[in-house]
């Protein structure tokens, strides 16, 4: 385990939002009672969603800027690591608005936003799939990369706004006001937000080692029968 | 003005102490029976095992990273 420190450190904060997030008081607060500790859980998701995106969007201009294997390796799979958390976001999402909306899709415009979200960048990976030649596939996918990103903020964090949702931090209203007055619930959800993007990383860069640490046998296999 | 005052102090004492009562309904007999550390401890304990096979796929990548060193100076 190379350079753990952090390692640890995400390990620590995730133990504490378990701890914190069940046994720490809440408001109370009608229709949402004692689902509002979902937050603590579904939440990080997106954030994590949203950082991984950003690290793969960052090291897909850099491919394009000084194109390199390693580089498209890593963007592909911050994607790919990033698209686990937004799934996870998204069924976690359906389950707490099947009890406070009454339906588990309820049409509200961030789910959709979200959902789309999901979509433009589930055609990423079909589009890597797609192509044969990796310089190729390399380029194309770095550019719709930053294309994904791009159409993703909007869907989730303009749009929502712009309306009417039942999403806390929506129609006009700034992020998490409905909680933003409880100092409780930060001292648990900064935390579990920073403990799950650096479980996020932590999977990523493992995926990303294997990814190498594939390549190099693929490169020792096509020396040796040269 | 003073009785006033005193009459308004009262109303607003009435108002704080109506807003702290547990009016919505929240999991306080669970807690109270103390069922909640059972949750905790499940909850706990599949985290620290997925946390521990995480780890063991970080050494396994760091053995594979060794093995292709050592073949690729050979």
């Amino acid at each position: 385990m190379k350079s753990s420190w952090w390692k640890i450190l995400a390990v620590i904060l995730l133990i504490y939002t378990i701890m914190g997030g069940f046994l720490i008081s809440v408001p109370r607060l009608t229709i949402v009672n004692e689902t509002i500790r979902a937050l603590y859980f579904h939440v990080p998701m997106w954030f994590g969603m949203v950082m991984m995106f950003l690290v793969s969007t960052v090291y897909a201009i850099q491919y394009l800027r000084k194109p390199t294997t390693d580089l498209d390796i890593a963007s592909a799979e911050f994607a790919n690591v990033g698209l686990v958390f937004g799934l996870l976001g998204i069924f976690t999402g359906m389950i707490w608005a099947n009890y406070t909306w009454g339906s588990p899709w309820h049409g509200d415009p961030k789910q959709n936003g979200a959902a789309i979200a999901l979509l433009v960048y589930l055609a990423y990976f079909v589009l890597r799939a797609s192509l044969e030649n990796q310089e190729q596939r390399a380029r194309l996918s770095s550019v719709y990369n930053i294309f994904a990103f791009a159409t993703m903020i909007p869907l989730i964090f303009i749009i929502p706004r712009m309306t009417s949702s039942m999403h806390p931090g929506s129609g006009g209203n700034p992020g998490f006001n409905m909680y933003d007055l409880d100092n409780n619930m930060r001292l648990v959800f900064y935390p579990a937000v920073a403990g799950w993007i650096l479980l996020g990383v932590w999977i990523a860069t493992v995926r990303v080692r294997l990814r190498k640490a594939e390549e190099k046998i693929l490169d020792l296999e096509y020396e040796k029968n040269k | 003005m003073k009785k006033i005052n005193s009459v308004f102090l009262l109303l607003m004492a009435g108002l704080t102490t109506y807003a702290q009562e547990p009016t919505v309904e929240m999991a306080d007999t669970f807690r109270s029976e103390g069922k909640i550390y059972v949750v905790v401890a499940i909850v706990l304990l599949i985290l620290v095992g997925l946390i521990g096979y995480l780890i063991a796929i970080d050494r396994k990548t760091s053995r594979l990273e060794k093995k292709l060193e050592e073949n690729s100076r050979s």
